[in-house]
């Protein structure tokens, strides 16, 4: 899971986590906290399987990558594995350094995001996440969307999902993750 | 039952299980979340201290009691507390004492890298290295029995990817505190020199029947396979070996120091080649050749940053000597933007600095969210050195004769971690530096936790908040004044004010991080592109908000505070609330 600081990154990891603890794997993610977090790029990483020892994803092993931003995910695309699922929010975040002119936005990442995946969903997640009744669930549309290419059960995500996320919360996230599963089909 | 967690949940899990009955320590990433979850645990007392050595202090008392005490903290907040423990070394412990200590191998959050086991060998005490959550919050239970066995302190050494890594835990219940109760033995506790002499010979007996113990302790094991290749390896380190080299035989080292020589000489015995895999520091690999035992390490693990599997698939092609090649990035991904950290939009930090880049000072930084003030366009802070250092460097400097005006800059937090000693040496030396606070009301890098001005303790009662004027006034400065760092003009006319006077001053910026407030301040701006000749002095501020793709900029609705500082510095007033059109 990859993105811009703020924008619900670790917990989306942290749903993942869950899910594939409670499909009975052995599970262990990564994140960073601290400075890297104030409007950086924020990446979470989760390994699941039934030995697993290194929390840290190698280059070329992701079976999934999920992007909350167009950039972030074309500078991930090293640790995606051959033929490995891309799923990316039609966001563009500018960073500072581009609107003070010291480097330049690409005007292509959607041409670029075409070439480098293969297997590539992408999608305006705020959009499916605010018809759904949040547009702060994204991070969730994109986890449903994810989901499509992870081998855990619908009622993993749905029982990690009801544990992550606030009681309140959780009718609304069921809703938009379903809308972010079934986005490939429609 | 098996519950998913990180390392810094898991050590808090096991002090509670052990029985700890005070913790003190003070933020700093990556070992934060340790005192913050403890807090949530019943029947035992914590604290943030105002700095490092106070808390390791405050444990060490405790701890003299009998009863299990926690100290937390990074690798540098162990430099400050360096005094305590290498004292706390000779006069040993009653109740266990275990200080854990948190590297930040890569720097993600840390402004150098600090290899804290060398500590460990600098006081001759023990230093343990758990390897994910369960051997954490094991490691930690185990460091007590160590502790209070032998009674030494102990040093749990945690790393970056240790903390912040969940894992899957099985808990246990909490042992039984001690109750608090000092016994008088002043021949044990007070190293006056005649007695220290006596400390320092049990020391190094104590070193030898530690050496011993780690030779049969369960947190070292061998894991024969293949004996072809043997690696010894510890902390993180151990779990990227076995994914990398998943049929050589292995020496796990959970306790590295005092080294145990038996084992070790057993395992280097047993295989026809060794390697050494541990972050940072060459620790273990330096003692293996004073033992006289050849061994791979540093010649093809690197030394510097944080290892992990992608960086030890290349250490393992250069031990084989073969060519390795980093899968290359794609061109696509090859001259994107960077994105590093910066102040938040509507940071109220953004006036001070976006002001004194507009003065010709010498501006002295200190350790937090503030330090992003160096990053372009701001490009104020012209050092840092520690906590406390953006005060009293800037008193040095005008000590030496510099000619420009410096002044130093430092947060509320850090204020009160080391920067009163700083004030008082500037009012009591006849300095006349200019000291600005960035008073937010919180300790905001590490994620927001209480410090001594919030008015809240660490277990959520409240306390008297110590009002930074009333300590710089105790410290005989004169000149303190108030600002409201969102008013760019009085900020830029008080700046100048004080940096004139002949005697030093103090000025307070006090406003919220809006961070923790999680609020806007007002309705969001936009800029009327009409109006805007695309001058770029809104782009100065630095502010996230403020985006331009080359073009005109725009303002980000959903991330702007509505802060209004781009309002007050646009010359053409293109910049106005929404609502107001």
């Amino acid at each position: 899971m990859v993105g811009v600081g703020g924008q619900g990154i670790l917990l989306a990891s942290a749903i993942i986590a869950n899910a594939a603890m409670l499909s009975g794997y052995q599970v262990k993610t990564n994140e960073v906290h601290g400075m890297a977090q104030r409007g950086g790029s924020v990446s979470g990483q989760i390994r699941y399987g039934h030995e697993v020892h290194s929390p840290l994803v190698a280059v070329g092993t992701a079976s999934v990558i999920g992007s909350l931003e167009h950039v972030e995910a074309l500078r991930m695309a090293p640790f995606l594995a051959p033929n490995g699922l891309c799923v990316v929010n039609a966001q563009e975040v500018i960073p500072v350094t581009v609107s003070m002119g010291a480097a330049a936005y690409p005007e292509d990442t959607h041409e670029r995001l075409t070439r480098v995946f293969s297997n590539l969903i992408e999608f305006d997640a705020a959009a499916i996440a605010a018809a759904n009744g949040s547009v702060r669930a994204a991070n969730v549309a994109l986890l449903g969307a994810m989901s499509t290419g992870l081998d855990l059960t619908e009622e993993a995500w749905h029982e990690a999902i009801a544990k992550c996320v606030k009681p309140k919360f959780v009718d609304i996230n069921l809703k938009v993750f379903a809308a972010g599963r079934d986005y490939k089909k429609a | 039952m098996s519950t998913l967690m990180s390392g810094n949940e898991a050590f808090a899990r096991g002090a509670w299980e052990a029985g700890v009955k005070v913790a003190a320590g003070y933020p700093g990433t990556p070992s934060t979340e340790i005192l913050e979850n403890l807090s949530k645990y019943d029947d035992l007392y914590c604290e943030w201290a105002p700095n490092e050595k106070v808390a390791f202090e405050v444990s060490a008392g405790a701890c003299l009691t009998g009863v299990r005490t926690l100290t937390t903290m990074k690798h540098v907040g162990l430099n400050v507390a360096a005094d305590p423990l290498m004292t706390l070394a000779y006069t040993g412990v009653a109740g266990g004492f275990v200080a854990i200590v948190a590297d930040d191998p890569g720097m993600h959050s840390s402004q150098n890298e600090q290899d804290t086991r060398q500590y460990a060998h600098f006081a001759r005490i023990p230093v343990l290295e758990p390897s994910d959550s369960q051997e954490a919050k094991d490691f930690l239970k185990e460091g007590y029995e160590i502790s209070e066995k032998y009674l030494t302190p102990v040093i749990v050494r945690s790393t970056t990817r240790v903390a912040h890594s969940l894992s899957l835990v099985e808990t246990s219940n909490r042992k039984p505190s001690s109750v608090a109760e000092f016994k008088k033995d002043p021949q044990r506790f007070v190293p006056i020199p005649a007695w220290a002499r006596a400390m320092r010979v049990k020391v190094e007996k104590r070193y030898h029947e530690l050496t011993a113990a780690a030779n049969k302790s369960p947190l070292n094991r061998i894991e024969w396979a293949d004996k072809k290749l043997g690696i010894v390896a510890c902390g993180i380190a151990y779990q990227y070996v076995k994914e990398v080299w998943p049929e050589a035989s292995v020496l796990k080292l959970g306790w590295a120091y005092p080294f145990p020589d038996e084992l070790i000489k057993e395992f280097a015995a047993g295989v026809e080649e060794l390697l050494v895999v541990e972050e940072l520091d060459p620790f273990i690999e330096e003692h293996l050749k004073v033992m006289g035992i050849a061994c791979h390490g540093r010649d093809v693990v690197p030394g510097i940053g944080e290892l992990s599997p992608t960086a030890l698939m290349a250490s393992r092609a250069k031990l084989e000597g073969r060519p390795f090649e980093l899968p290359q990035p794609v061109p696509e991904s090859k001259d994107l933007p960077t994105r590093p950290p910066v102040l938040c939009s509507g940071c109220p930090h953004r006036g001070i600095f976006y002001s004194l880049a507009q003065l010709d000072v010498i501006v002295t930084g200190d350790i937090g969210c503030y330090s992003l003030g160096v990053m372009k366009p701001l490009g104020s802070l012209d050092t840092i050195l520690c906590m406390g250092g953006g005060i009293t460097m800037a008193h040095g400097m005008d000590k030496a004769g510099e000619k420009r005006p410096v002044v130093g800059v430092v947060g509320d937090s850090t204020f009160f971690h080391s920067g009163i000693t700083g004030l008082l040496d500037i009012s009591y030396n006849r300095g006349k530096s200019t000291i600005i606070v960035l008073d937010n009301r919180t300790t905001a890098m590490t994620g927001h936790q209480d410090n001594p001005g919030t008015g809240k303790t660490l277990m959520g009662e409240s306390t008297v908040a110590v009002a930074i004027d009333e300590v710089a006034k105790a410290c005989g400065i004169k000149r303190i004044v108030t600002v409201n760092p969102y008013e760019l003009e009085n900020v830029q006319k008080v700046l100048r004010e004080e940096i004139a006077a002949n005697e030093p001053s103090l000025i307070i910026s006090k406003a919220p991080c809006l961070l923790l407030s999680k609020q806007r301040m007002a309705e969001p701006f936009m800029i009327d592109e009409d109006i805007c000749v695309n001058c770029g002095t809104c782009l100065g501020l630095g502010c996230p908000a403020i985006e331009a793709r080359g073009d005109k900029p725009t303002i980000n609705t959903l991330s702007c505070t509505g802060c209004s500082m781009c309002e007050q510095i646009c010359p053409t007033q293109a910049i106005s609330q929404m609502n107001r059109k």
